[in-house]
């Protein structure tokens, strides 16, 4: 340490307390609202402390926001973004980095490419694409011409159609559809020494028991930080669930009910129930952050370089 | 990227990576392609086919007042949110560099708004700024009326950029302290011995080793600024009072699938896609030089 004088010390440690208070004071906020009653809440100035209602606005906001089968969608969602992304990255990434093939430099482009785009700046041409996935080998088949050939021969005519509002595809797979993921595992596996590869091909290894027994072992932070990070991102995510579920009963995500827990304008401002659901919703990405810090801190970072 | 070990088979790395691309095709290539033909040509909400119209689509947003107060109002939220977050940032995070005991407590908290979905930071903040409640609308019992996010659009926009730049925190604390941590100890214990004070070290010595940090910091928070503020806006101001919190994202949600103005709003998703491939393109640029210098 350099500077050690007492006076730059208490300057720090009032600095990080600041800041400290910063972020925690929305959370605090969140709690104390979460646990008042509604008279409480109301009070202006508003109490700092928490109350003992918490149990009852949890009810309430239960209830009120059918927090329930929402938080099912939620983690159907989130799990599902997670271990798809995880496992499409790390498929391609293994045939991107460790296979010699032509087109193997178009293919690293064709992924990487989607990086620049983030889902919510084209969320206008990923609606249309929602209504019928396959749409695009519909329009390539018809340009082969092969429609008219099977309709020719067999007379049955093809139409491909997979309608994914409100379904579960629908809600995860635009998610797996990005290159966060694969470029998190190239750049891990562009470190494996060469050395390994040649060792696993003497020992008579095929390039499948090479990735299962050697690389995914290895690469056992990675993934968690590449878990931690899709688990987040998707349990957030808002703008996409919001348009590619029309029937909110049955496939909304708890991050959609936010809005509807919010007081009306004219109704009463039982902000204690909303808030108390928020901390809900919160919770899950919390926690997971929380316990997987030293992982995923690595990994965000090694997406920089 | 060159290896000198390489499996070579046939079908497998095809087969390894025909999932991924399948799904890039589907919901990345074309999508974005089909965007393209819809800007130029103009489609009846109920069908009956598209006309191809050329730079009419373009002009006609170009031409609207409302558009460009849109642009520029994104573009300040995207500097001041930025810009607030990314200092309170450093400041955490070069303070937290000087590791004295208990700091690591600290370091975990910072990192805490990562995890907070944008829409759920902004129902907390709306509380914490709505003008009845108790904390910041006390001030409307000492001065009826000075705090009104409600009807002032100003407030409502400080609002949002200030909940906007409490998310990005976490992220921008995690870079700023692995940056700072790696630089080495020796250079700034040299600085110190030339008698320079922890500040102006931070200035002229951290600063420009971070540089490289800093700027991917400075595009990836102005990219979310453009992307991550629809669920916030949602959720705080629906765009209101009038409009006045309206950004890019925004504007083209509602009118494409409120207005159900495809064309109008495939021009507006094209426009905003060339402003972000064009700063991740500086981006790339920069970390290519960064490659270079090193």
């Amino acid at each position: 340490m350099i500077e050690r004088s007492p006076v730059f010390d208490f300057v720090t440690y009032l600095a990080m307390a600041l800041g400290a208070l910063l972020v925690v004071i929305p959370f605090w906020i969140t709690l104390v609202a979460g646990s008042q009653s509604l008279q409480e809440v109301s009070q202006v100035p508003i109490s700092l402390l928490p109350s003992s209602h918490l149990f009852e606005n949890l009810a309430a906001a239960w209830t009120r926001g059918d927090l329930g089968p929402k938080l099912i969608n939620s983690f159907i969602v989130a799990i599902g973004v997670t271990v798809g992304k995880i496992t499409l990255a790390s498929l391609s990434a293994f045939a991107i980095v460790f296979f010699s093939f032509k087109a193997r430099m178009l293919c690293f482009w064709l992924i990487f490419i989607t990086l620049m785009l983030p889902l919510e700046v084209r969320i206008v041409p990923t609606y249309s694409i929602a209504a019928n996935a396959l749409l695009p080998f519909q329009v390539i088949l018809d340009t082969l011409g092969i429609t008219g050939l099977v309709q020719a021969v067999s007379g049955v005519q093809i139409a491909l159609n997979w309608n994914l509002l409100n379904s579960y595809p629908g809600l995860i797979l635009p998610l797996v559809a990005t290159a966060t993921g694969t470029f998190l595992y190239r750049q891990f596996f562009m470190t494996i020494p060469d050395e390994l590869v040649e060792a696993s091909k003497m020992d008579g290894a095929s390039p499948l028991e090479f990735f299962w027994d050697v690389l995914l072992p290895l690469s056992r932070t990675n993934m968690l930080a590449l878990a931690t990070i899709m688990f987040v991102s998707s349990w957030n995510q808002y703008l996409w669930t919001l348009l590619v579920t029309t029937d909110r009963a049955n496939f909304g995500t708890v991050v959609m009910q936010l809005k509807a827990l919010i007081p009306a304008q004219n109704g009463t401002p039982d902000w204690n129930v909303t808030m108390a659901g928020a901390l809900i919703i919160m919770l899950p990405p919390l926690l997971v952050v929380a316990f997987m810090q030293r992982w995923f801190v690595r990994g965000l970072i090694s997406r920089d370089k | 990227m060159e290896r000198r070990a390489y499996y070579r088979n046939g079908w497998l790395p095809w087969l390894l990576i025909g999932p991924q691309l399948i799904l890039v095709l589907v919901f990345f290539y074309w999508p974005t392609t089909q965007a393209l033909y819809w800007a130029f040509t103009l489609e009846q909400p109920w069908g009956g086919g598209n006309t191809w119209v050329g730079l009419d689509n373009f002009l006609a947003i170009f031409r609207d007042r409302e558009y460009w107060t849109t642009v520029v109002r994104s573009a300040f939220y995207a500097i001041v949110t930025t810009g607030l977050s990314m200092t309170v940032a450093l400041t955490l995070a070069a303070f937290v560099d000087r590791s004295l005991k208990g700091t690591r407590f600290f370091q975990s908290v910072y990192v805490w708004p990562y995890a907070i979905a944008a829409p759920a930071a902004g129902v907390a903040f709306r509380f914490i700024f709505a003008p009845e409640s108790g904390l910041i609308g006390s001030i409307n019992a000492i001065w009826p009326g000075i705090w009104n996010p409600a009807i002032n659009g100003f407030h409502a926009l400080a609002m949002v950029i200030v909940c906007h730049a409490w998310l990005g925190i976490g992220y921008n604390f995690i870079f700023f302290l692995a940056a700072l941590q790696m630089i080495p100890r020796s250079i700034t214990e040299a600085g110190a011995m030339d008698g320079a004070r922890p500040f102006q070290r931070l200035i002229d010595l951290q600063l420009p080793l971070i540089a490289p940090t800093a700027f991917f910091l400075l595009i990836m928070n102005l990219i979310s600024s453009f992307t991550d503020s629809f669920g916030l806006i949602d959720v705080m101001t629906e765009g209101g009072p009038i409009g006045q919190t309206e950004v890019m994202v925004y504007k083209i949600y509602f009118d494409g699938f409120k207005g159900l103005d495809y064309s109008g709003a495939a021009a507006q998703s094209i426009v905003l896609m060339l402003l972000v491939i064009g700063l991740t393109f500086v981006q790339f640029k920069w970390v290519e030089r960064r490659v270079h210098y090193n």
